[in-house]
């Protein structure tokens, strides 16, 4: 049947130009066409997996940050646990000083109260005795200016004094 | 549901079996031209401006209507428009009497001969001592008798209708994937565009599931012949689906295109089976030597077979669709030759049918062009294929 059978000239023709269009499409088309598939395809892996370490990286710097950032809380709170306990003792020990400063002082100005105090004391009965003194003097005086008043203190003391 | 599937089923094999029926008489039709070797394309040219609205084939046959016409004669012959337009022709028919002629080359022991295909004014008239007889170029005596052995010595590779199909197609493949390339070269490293957007999944397509999957680690020194052959393929039954020119002829249902390209696929094989790959042919590892006797000349006849095959599936699936398409166009004049109303009426079906039948042919144009990919690519395989272990497969 005229159908089943080959036509040379087809397969001349076949030949010749299917030969010549696979050279200029294997040079021109399917070479550079899959380069660049597989250069992309290259390229889009390294990308996904570049930023799939990124992430992993990512991820440690995270889990680093946040270690770092407990670990700095803790050393915080121990720092205000430290400073706390610092300030108390400082504060118990200003105060237990004060304490005894204060007792001291006060201790010494009693002593120097009691002192003064003594002192006082000692110089009022000096000034007394010597304002006695005075006094009597003076009365006396004025008292035996007169020779009667004389006699009559004489006579009187004279009365008080028993003679025994 | 169920009902509309059984519905559809028992429509669906009923259409078949008809359109088997049909395709079976087409034949018979064809058998019987060829005995009687009647010339005359004929019909009536009622139904022309329906076929005219249609497929190239209905194009072709409102065109062999009219050339009916200029005879002046009776039936419409269904086999033998449906052959004139799966077969190759010395001209590109258009619409009615419109046809681009093309160049003929001889070389015959008259010598070589260039002339267009005008000069035979469709076969009506000789020309240099040549005669367009049933779409063959006979030499011709003096007298007008057919002189059989310079006829003999002819070597026509004259530029058909098939052959300038292939040029076109092979000119659009330029076209499009050096285009392509460029693009790829301009922007490397973004997302495809256009028809680089089209190109590139078929591409990936051929490469991933095609080649790798098929050949294996050394599937790149095959792949510049898996992508044209695929993408000829490809194109080419898609052109064959476009009803108007530059589309239109079948090239890929024709046996020497299919030959040539089986004949590639086979040659390739050859040049890069490696002596494993003979190894297996020859003689079977592993397999006594009274078995031998019997596989080796089945595994040498395989090796022909292989390549026989891809030629006889692509040639006769897409023949087969474009004689289905146009079997049912026929309907329309067959019936339309007993009535007009008939004619009608069955135009409306035909018409439903055809647009199926075409886009059954679209998926078949995928298909085979995939397929004959598939095939050449584990023939490939086979022949750089390294057993290492050959003892333990067998």
């Amino acid at each position: 049947m005229e159908l089943v059978k080959p036509a040379f000239g087809l397969i001349f023709w076949m030949f010749v130009s299917f030969g010549i269009i696979l050279f200029l499409l294997k040079k021109f088309a399917w070479k550079p066409i899959l380069e660049m598939l597989d250069e992309r395809e290259k390229t889009i892996s390294d990308a996904l997996n570049s930023a799939q370490k990124a992430k992993e990286e990512m991820a440690a710097l995270k889990a680093g940050n946040e270690k770092l950032l407990q670990e700095a809380r803790n050393e915080r709170d121990q720092l205000l646990k430290e400073a706390r306990d610092a300030k108390e003792t400082i504060i118990n020990e200003a105060k237990t000083k004060a304490n005894e400063e204060a007792n001291k002082l006060l201790a010494i100005a009693r002593e120097n109260i009691s002192n003064e105090k003594m002192a006082a004391i000692t110089e009022l009965k000096n000034y007394v005795a010597t304002l006695s003194i005075e006094i009597a003097e003076k009365v006396l005086k004025q008292e035996l200016a007169d020779a009667n008043k004389q006699k009559e203190l004489v006579q009187s003391l004279l009365k008080d004094t028993k003679l025994n | 549901m169920l009902n509309n599937i059984k519905g559809f089923r028992s429509f669906y094999t009923k259409a078949t079996a008809f359109s088997l029926a049909i395709v079976f008489s087409v034949f018979l039709a064809v058998a019987h031209e060829h005995e009687h070797k009647n010339d005359g394309a004929n019909t009536e040219d009622t139904a022309h401006a329906v076929a005219e609205a249609d497929s190239n084939h209905a194009t072709h046959a409102a065109g062999e209507a009219q050339h009916g016409e200029a005879h002046g004669t009776e039936k419409f012959d269904a086999g033998k428009m449906i052959m004139e337009h799966v077969a190759d022709a010395h001209d590109w028919h258009l619409w009615g009497h419109t046809s681009i002629p093309l160049p003929v080359i001889l070389y015959s022991s008259r010598g070589l001969a260039v002339f267009s295909s005008s000069k035979f004014e469709h076969g009506h008239a000789d020309y240099n001592g040549y005669r367009l007889e049933h779409g063959h170029i006979v030499a011709v005596n003096e007298n007008g008798s057919v002189n059989d052995e310079i006829t003999a010595s002819i070597w026509d590779i004259s530029i058909t209708k098939n052959t300038a199909s292939l040029f076109i197609s092979l000119v659009i493949m330029l076209l499009v994937f050096i285009s392509v390339a460029k693009a790829y070269t301009r922007n490397p490293n973004s997302a495809p565009k256009g028809l680089q957007a089209v190109i590139e999944p078929l591409v990936i397509f051929v490469r991933d599931d095609v080649a790798k999957a098929s050949i294996g680690p050394k599937y790149q020194k095959f792949m510049p012949f898996l992508l044209t052959v695929f993408f000829f393929i490809f194109i080419n039954n898609l052109l064959g689906l476009v009803p108007v020119f530059p589309g239109g002829a079948n090239l890929t249902g024709n046996i020497a295109i299919t030959m040539s390209l089986a004949v590639f696929t086979f040659v390739i094989t050859t040049i890069n089976g490696t002596k494993d790959y003979w190894r297996h042919i020859v003689a079977m590892p592993g397999v006594p030597a009274w078995v031998l006797v019997l596989l080796t000349p089945i595994e040498i006849l395989g090796v022909f077979l292989r390549p026989f095959v891809l030629m006889v599936r692509l040639f006769a699936n897409i023949t087969a669709g474009h004689i289905i398409a146009l079997s049912f166009f026929s309907l329309i004049f067959i019936f339309g030759e007993m009535s007009p109303v008939a004619g009608l009426g069955v135009s409306v079906f035909s018409l439903a049918f055809t647009v199926f039948m075409t886009c059954m042919e679209l998926l078949v144009a995928f298909l085979q062009a995939y397929v004959f990919t598939l095939l050449s690519a584990i023939y490939f395989g086979s022949a750089v294929e390294e057993h290492h272990h050959a003892e333990e497969h067998h």
